[in-house]
């Protein structure tokens, strides 16, 4: 049972090595192995929920020495997600890249990404996590220059030199930790972490270099740019995973490692920044002339709603509200990660169709093809937070949780970004409905239209109505 | 585990199945779809049935299902529920017989369907659901399944109504999400019981309580057309005509008056809004919206925008009949709801076959169209006599118990005078109509006439289900003494809320 942590890990980066020897197989080498890592992930998953946290040291050296893979609740919840994305995403890429040349660079990398995800989820001490950080975001810059453009070629410039910064504050972070309490092992260091400058000014830095990586409000600048140029299956894993993975790092200094040193006063600050990217993403998105940059500010906004949660987890005391409130951020952030990849892919579809993906010009494009609206609608319902999406109940104990703490100035944000999100994507939708010619049958491309559908029906049906294991999930933390 | 806990959700599925199957049929398979359409509102029929005649026995129909902790999904059938579960059922069975005969080798059948399919759907959820978070769940669904139906057309005037629409609607959804978060966040889980929970709750909270009660019949009165939230309901009117048919007088304008209902009977209890002072304000809205509604529709020569001017007036009977303290008015507000959906959709559909036939949109084209379509215009009489409160057709027996309810609650000197005064106004309104279509001289040449081989004055399923309603109409008003009624039902409801 143990060794699927291995595997997780060990699997997606042998098949990244194959691709590049056996350039004809390739395809074959990517499904098979999306298709074993997703069952992984999921025996993972219900290994956790029946056993407790799972714990695996590579070669037998314990913590300190070795390298350990540990997962909870947390961690093989994102791992699926990350498995249920990237399996969607592969078939899709196949029809995707079709015979473009370009996919014998894209498997490689596209697997070294999943490998590195798994690992950075899996990894149970600080200097790992920076080599896994490292490794992720390489492999996405590398992913994102693939759109060959010269835009797309400085937007991937410029997410490199991001990501290299935020490495490093975060590394500079790792070492003030390192220096101060001689270990790098987050279980221990969770013990003897106390309050004062070591602990105030590590975590500021790993968090600054962490915030800038996750593009929370003002440094997301780099997000539109680069997640609007990408490929379309890689502005998907982009979106939906790779802001996460760095995000899962902030969740877990704040709310786990560091939560008896971080004060009232700092936990405002993300709240701060979160309200504010939840307004400024909402409005650049309602504003946004092209459909890849509306979702890539959608992300922005998104991510807002994710920080929102950290003065509340703050202010609530340990216990069944906090419990719940808890949920509902995870509950937002796997819903947001199904919801966009499947959003990106549609408009994928959309941008390969008809040569553009301008808002304005969408009415023939849109009518032609039903599924892929449809599954627009569909995510778009998850980005707005109605029901039944996962989104909803992830709102509504962010809602609660804002009631129950009298922090009165969240409730009034959520209130404005709900409608924002209803407002922008309401404007896509509309162009479904007119008098263009349309298909006499709703799917017309099954390999492209059908991971799209199922990623957003997932946020939108499955997490809603079946969401409650995500709560029981996360009582089994380390 | 047994059949009854599973009933209420079945009777959901039972329409949200079909419809989802619906959304992958090819355009061409017209046949597999109209038996998808027919078997699943039969089958919902049924159910229903079982179900009213278990409500009457006090049976208990519950599905219970945990979204997340604290909150619950709940499908439970109470007399409230069943009455507009049976409202709806029974006019989706009508209005799917007429949209089929009016979308025939229209585009966007699939589409439609769908939409239609899950629409109702989310109004018999909204109306079996057992607690508030249920209900609001339902409540969106409904907004986002009934939008496409009033794009359908694709026309930039269609988008324009959706889109005005969909803004007025989001907007009441997000604000009674709000109030229902924050309710919880005070109370708990909010369980739809008969006389209210909430006046347990310490004095400290009734300020709050206040705030929360204004953002949820805000929330609700956007959908229940409440003056000055009412604007997108005549913009609206740009949908098929089986759209407006159902939307004025089954689901949306009735789900947010049901919403009220239940806020006001079933969450606060509508002794402890009297004592929080919210019922009188409500009451004057109310009243105020139908005389508004009634004045607009003197004005108005588009035949549909008089309806639906007519309809805003009209909703609001039922928001009256609730501010109106005691049994009686209770009593008169409640079967409203089953009254004004079957006169108004008596006369939506009509209003179709007028524009499906003849091409006629406007009053000022009607002039002897009586002679042309007889049993149209029968119909048509029927609604518009019954919304006057002419007896024998339904709306008098509302009128007569909302007139009562408000003498025995000492309220009569200023709901009487509005009552008399919309009277004389829906007259107004109507009766010109009447007398331009049964006496006056047809026009040589009507606006665009389709010459149909059919042996009916219009397709016969166009023509069925405008007469079936105005018969039930008339059956609602003369057998209101019989068991089974809606009237007798509405006073079995309002036994068990007063606890009598």
């Amino acid at each position: 049972m143990i060794d699927t942590l291995i595997w997780l890990v060990a699997l997606p980066l042998a098949s990244a090595l194959a691709t590049q020897l056996l350039p004809r197989y390739a395809t074959a080498i990517v499904i098979s192995t999306a298709i074993a890592t997703s069952i992984n992930a999921a025996a993972l998953l219900y290994a956790v929920a029946t056993h407790g946290v799972m714990l695996y040291q590579i070669g037998g050296w314990t913590a300190g020495l070795g390298i350990a893979l540990r997962a909870d609740g947390l961690s093989a919840l994102l791992l699926m997600m990350a498995a249920i994305v990237l399996l969607a995403s592969s078939i899709y890429a196949s029809a995707y890249f079709n015979d473009n040349p370009l996919r014998r660079r894209f498997w490689p990398l596209w697997l070294l990404l999943w490998c590195s995800l798994n690992a950075l989820l899996l990894s149970g001490d600080l200097f790992n996590l920076y080599v896994t950080l490292e490794l992720l975001g390489l492999s996405a810059v590398a992913l994102a220059s693939l759109g060959g453009k010269t835009a797309a070629l400085q937007a991937a410039l410029r997410y490199l030199l991001v990501g290299l910064l935020g490495s490093m504050l975060f590394l500079a972070g790792v070492t003030l930790i390192y220096a101060g309490y001689g270990t790098l092992d987050l279980a221990t260091l969770s013990r003897v972490v106390a309050a004062g400058p070591i602990a105030w000014s590590a975590l500021a830095l790993m968090t600054v270099g962490l915030l800038l990586k996750t593009a929370l409000f003002p440094l997301h600048f780099w997000l539109p740019p680069a997640h609007g140029s990408a490929p379309a299956p890689v502005s998907a894993v982009l979106s939906a995973l790779v802001v996460k993975a760095t995000f899962y790092l902030v969740m877990r200094l704040w709310l786990d490692i560091f939560s008896e040193v971080v004060t009232p006063q700092a936990a405002s600050i993300p709240g701060v920044l979160g309200a504010a990217a939840v307004l400024w993403g909402s409005w650049q998105a309602l504003r946004a002339e092209r459909l890849k940059l509306l979702a890539a500010y959608s992300t922005v906004a998104q991510l807002g709603y994710l920080f929102l949660f950290f003065p509340l987890l703050q202010a609530l005391p340990a216990g069944a509200a906090r419990d719940a409130a808890m949920g509902g951020l995870v509950i937002l952030a796997l819903t947001h990660g199904l919801a966009k990849s499947g959003l990106f892919l549609a408009i994928g579809i959309i941008q390969q169709r008809s040569g553009h993906d301008t808002i304005r010009d969408l009415d023939g494009t849109a009518q032609r093809l039903p599924a892929t609206t449809f599954a627009i609608a569909l995510s778009g319902i998850a980005l707005i937070g109605l029901p039944p999406s996962g989104a909803f109940l992830g709102k509504w104990h962010l809602l609660a949780a804002a009631f129950s703490a009298g922090q009165w100035l969240w409730v009034v944000v959520i209130m404005i970004g709900t409608l924002l999100a209803a407002a922008y994507t309401f404007r896509v939708l509309g162009h479904a409905f007119g008098q263009q010619p349309y298909p006499r049958h709703p799917v017309t491309i099954a390999a492209e239209e059908w991971p799209a559908l199922i990623l957003s029906a997932f946020a939108t049906i499955g997490l809603g109505l079946a969401g409650a294991p995500v709560w029981q999930l996360l009582k089994v933390s380390l | 585990m047994n059949f009854d806990t599973w009933l209420p959700l079945f009777v959901v599925l039972s329409s949200l199945l079909p419809g989802l199957v619906m959304f992958f049929l090819d355009e061409g398979s017209h046949r597999l779809r109209t038996v998808l359409n027919m078997s699943g509102a039969l089958l919902k029929l049924l159910l229903v049935g079982v179900i009213t005649w278990g409500v009457f026995h006090q049976h208990i129909y519950e599905t219970r299902w945990t979204l997340a902790p604290g909150l619950e999904l709940v499908l439970h059938a109470d007399t409230l529920s069943v009455l507009f579960v049976i409202l709806s059922t029974v006019l989706w069975l009508v209005t799917t017989v007429y949209a089929i005969g009016y979308l025939e080798k229209s585009p966007h059948r699939s589409r439609f369907f769908g939409f239609f399919s899950v629409c109702v759907s989310a109004t018999v959820g909204l109306a079996l659901a057992g607690n508030l978070l249920t209900f609001v769940l339902f409540y969106e669904l409904l907004t986002l399944a009934t939008y496409p139906l009033v794009a359908h057309r694709g026309t930039p005037e269609a988008l324009r109504g959706a889109r005005i629409y969909l803004a007025y609607t989001l907007t009441g959804g997000v604000l009674l999400f709000t109030g229902t978060v924050w309710l919880h966040s005070i109370a708990g889980s909010i369980a739809f019981v008969e006389g209210g929970t909430l006046n347990q709750l310490h004095a400290d909270y009734h300020p709050q309580l206040k705030v929360i009660f204004l953002l949820m019949i805000t929330g609700l009165g956007v959908k229940a057309a409440l003056v000055p939230l009412h604007g997108w309901l005549p913009q609206a009117m740009v949908a098929p005509a089986p759209v407006s048919a159902l939307l004025h007088a089954v689901a949306v304008v009735k789900a947010g008056a049901f919403g009220i209902i239940r806020v006001v009977y079933d969450v606060y209890g509508v002794e402890f809004t009297h004592e929080l002072g919210l019922l009188t304000g409500l009451g004057i809205i109310a009243a105020i919206t139908i005389i508004y509604g009634s004045v607009k529709a003197l004005s108005q020569d588009n035949l549909k925008k008089r309806l639906a001017y007519s309809t805003v007036s009209q909703v609001s009977y039922i928001a009256l009949g609730i501010t109106i303290l005691g049994p009686i008015g209770t009593i008169g507000g409640i079967v409203h709801l089953v009254h004004q959906g079957v006169m108004k959709i008596t006369l939506f559909f009509t209003a179709g076959n007028y524009a499906e036939t003849l091409g006629i949109h406007k009053v000022s084209e009607m002039d002897g169209v009586g002679q042309r379509m007889p049993a149209t215009t029968l119909a048509f009489s029927i609604g518009a006599l019954g919304m006057i409160g002419i007896p024998p057709v339904a709306g008098y027996v509302s009128k007569w118990y909302l007139a009562l309810g408000s003498l025995e609650a000492g309220m009569a000197w200023w709901v009487m005078p509005v009552l008399v005064t919309s009277s004389l106004l829906n007259a107004a309104y109507f009766l010109p109509i009447l007398y331009r279509a049964w006496f006056k001289q047809p026009a040589t040449k009507w606006p665009s006439e389709k010459i149909l081989p059919a042996r009916f004055e219009t397709q016969a399923a166009l023509l069925w289900p405008p007469l079936i309603t105005a018969v039930l109409a008339i059956a609602a008003g003369m057998f209101a003494a019989s068991p089974y009624s809606p009237l007798e039902w509405a006073s079995l409801i309002t036994r068990r809320e007063y606890g009598l």
